[in-house]
């Protein structure tokens, strides 16, 4: 599903750069959950930049789906985006005068899926979420758990092939991290790839391989058994 | 891109910071009332001055005689010369496109002694031996009998058009003026009409005239042949500026004038001076839309500066949306949506504003009767679209800039922005 050959990614920070990732070979499967731990300034967030397509690699290949992922331009990117991944962000990162189905459906919306269909597929996906009471809820209203929950229904609304999350427990108590560990659990089981970014132990071991990244290279790539969150909830 | 979603979504940003929302209008309000209300006043002042010039058919000219200054063909200098009724004709035959060719002859003048006498009642007015023409040239509105006509000119019959001016001195007031008679120099002629000339700008003085058929009035008051003065009107597609030349020339050579003597056939261009009017209100136009687009520029770029701060605001959003995937033109094209939605409303508001001050100007002008120099002040639906779409344009020119600078934005950076 994703490969990454010899990715290089360094930032210029007044004269001197800095050189974040230092050649990064991996590759995922099909309906792998896999967590990407590190500790901070070990370019885990920048790697996942970079497969999120938010940001672009100095060198090295990148493959989604098949598909060649280089010199995007911004419309290009937005396309690929939209049709390929599914974010979930530490800080939520809901649109706040919203409503939580609106927030779901915005992706569907640049789909240019019609309104009705937008509607049923956001309440569809909130009700897996166990949100659907709270479909005409302002983000404000809502508790961090909750939010993250709107979150990730937005993020599968558009059926995308990879769910990326950057620190998606980052912002939440242990209680509600893993009752939303336990709805991306779910969600893998349906046969989707995540990426999970987190620097919890606990939480990478919820996921079934871990990806230690130390200085911008991969030191450890392991298959790990899984800890089912459903126990913890 | 006119759907639903998009409408909302423009609201509610418009709707977030209400106070802002209504300062930023204001200026391009203001702007736009000033166009209007500008617009209006010139409009108005066109009115009152053209309303001067009543329905004069102002594309005439006046020609009279004077002493030569230049000797020519034997003849001396300084020597006096009068049109004849010939000349009509060699007009008509030589200078094409003359719609009108009045000769007249005139009796009195301002501060005459008194000419006409009725019993025993007398009065001091102009008195014109006319062609039935000039009612088209000098137009007034006939309120009893009738105006000359061929009949009168091919019979020299002694009748005569009186003003309401002339009616009110020589008769009583509920006196009938019709088949009477007055005696201009001693000469009777029947009171055949009276009229009401309806331009203010000849005033008292033009109600206070007496046409007599031109044949009737050479023979009555030994004019013979001569001919005092002519009013000559040109077809509406052509400009008598241009033809006076031409018909000064052929007055000229018929009456053995030199060339270049320039004194000897005097003239005046209505024509001109009506189109130095014109063009008076075409530099007042101007001035009014340099103003109004000059103010209205400060309330752009207030807008202007309102979208770059939403934009400033609205980074992260834009950088969720565009995380998910919404296409960069379609960013833009909100906050040109913004920007236009903003302006043209604001404008709006203007507009009507400016409407509704016009239109207590003009009932107030209305309850007070006329005043001088000003009458309904208007603006044409032709401004108002046109006003409509500086304010388009202006909205465009207002979001382009923060739409660009939206998009520059990096959705990564976007998102990093707390």
């Amino acid at each position: 599903m994703i490969e990454i050959k010899d990715l290089h990614k360094s930032y210029k920070m007044g004269s001197n750069s800095l050189h974040v990732l230092k050649g990064i070979n991996f590759k995922v499967e099909e309906g792998e959950l896999v967590a990407i731990m590190g500790s901070s300034g070990s370019g885990k967030s920048t790697l996942l930049n970079i497969l999120g397509m938010l940001d672009g690699a100095d060198s090295g290949e990148y493959t989604l789906d098949g598909v060649p992922i280089k010199n995007l331009s911004e419309t290009k990117a937005a396309q690929y985006r939209n049709k390929f991944l599914g974010f979930i962000f530490q800080s939520f990162n809901l649109i706040n005068y919203k409503s939580a189905a609106e927030n779901v459906a915005l992706p569907l919306y640049y789909q240019k899926v019609p309104r009705k269909e937008r509607q049923e597929k956001a309440m569809q996906y909130l009700e897996r979420v166990g949100l659907k009471p709270w479909a005409g809820h302002l983000p404000s209203e809502l508790s961090g758990g909750q939010k993250q929950r709107v979150a990730i229904a937005r993020a599968m609304a558009a059926e995308p092939k990879v769910l990326l999350a950057d620190e998606p427990t980052g912002a939440l108590d242990s209680k509600t991290s893993y009752e939303v560990m336990d709805l991306i659990q779910k969600i893998n089981d349906e046969g989707n790839t995540i990426l999970v970014v987190t620097h919890e132990e606990d939480i990478a071991h919820m996921c079934k391989r871990i990806v230690h990244l130390k200085d911008g290279l991969i030191v450890e790539d392991k298959k790990v058994e899984q800890v089912r969150a459903e126990q913890y909830v | 891109m006119f759907n639903k979603d998009r409408w909302r979504e423009i609201i509610e940003v418009l709707t977030t910071n209400v106070w802002r929302t209504i300062f930023t209008a204001f200026g391009v309000c203001w702007g736009i009332f000033i166009l209007i209300v500008l617009l209006a006043a010139g409009k108005g002042l066109e009115n009152g001055i053209k309303q001067d010039f009543g329905n004069i058919a102002t594309n005439t000219m006046f020609m009279w005689t004077r002493a030569t200054t230049k000797g020519y063909e034997g003849l001396p200098k300084g020597r006096s010369f009068e049109f004849k009724i010939s000349d009509v004709q060699a007009l008509r035959d030589n200078v094409p496109n003359l719609r009108f060719i009045s000769p007249r002859n005139q009796l009195g003048g301002f501060g005459g002694n008194n000419n006409v006498v009725r019993g025993i009642r007398t009065g001091a007015y102009n008195v014109y031996g006319d062609y039935p023409e000039i009612i088209n040239q000098d137009p007034m509105a006939v309120t009893a009998g009738r105006f000359l006509n061929y009949n009168d000119i091919r019979e020299k019959r002694k009748v005569a058009i009186i003003g309401q001016g002339v009616k009110s001195d020589l008769y009583d007031k509920d006196e009938d003026a019709l088949g009477t008679y007055i005696k201009i120099q001693g000469v009777n002629f029947m009171v055949i009409g009276t009229y009401k000339k309806n331009n203010s700008g000849g005033g008292e003085e033009g109600q206070k005239e007496i046409f007599v058929p031109f044949t009737s009035f050479s023979q009555a008051f030994n004019r013979g042949e001569d001919v005092g003065w002519m009013a000559i009107t040109a077809n509406d597609g052509s400009s008598i500026s241009q033809l006076k030349d031409n018909i000064v020339d052929v007055m000229k050579k018929r009456h053995k004038v030199h060339p270049e003597d320039t004194r000897a056939v005097g003239y005046f261009d209505l024509y001109e001076q009506y189109n130095r009017v014109e063009s008076l209100f075409g530099a007042l136009k101007a001035v009014a839309y340099i103003v109004g687009i000059m103010v209205l520029l400060s309330g752009i770029i207030g807008v202007s500066n309102i979208m770059l701060i939403v934009v400033k605001e609205r980074t992260k959003e834009i950088g969720i949306r565009r995380a998910l995937g919404e296409q960069p033109w379609s960013i833009k094209k909100q906050i040109l949506m913004e920007s236009i939605f903003l302006t043209l409303i604001s404008g709006m508001v203007g507009i009507i504003f400016g409407s509704l001050v016009i239109f207590g100007i003009n009932s107030l002008l209305d309850s007070v009767g006329p005043v001088d120099m000003f009458m309904s002040p208007s603006v044409s639906i032709g401004v108002v679209t046109g006003a409509l779409t500086i304010l388009m344009v202006s909205g465009l020119l207002a979001g382009f800039i923060p739409a660009q600078s939206a998009i520059r934005v990096r959705p990564i950076e976007a998102l990093r922005a707390e």
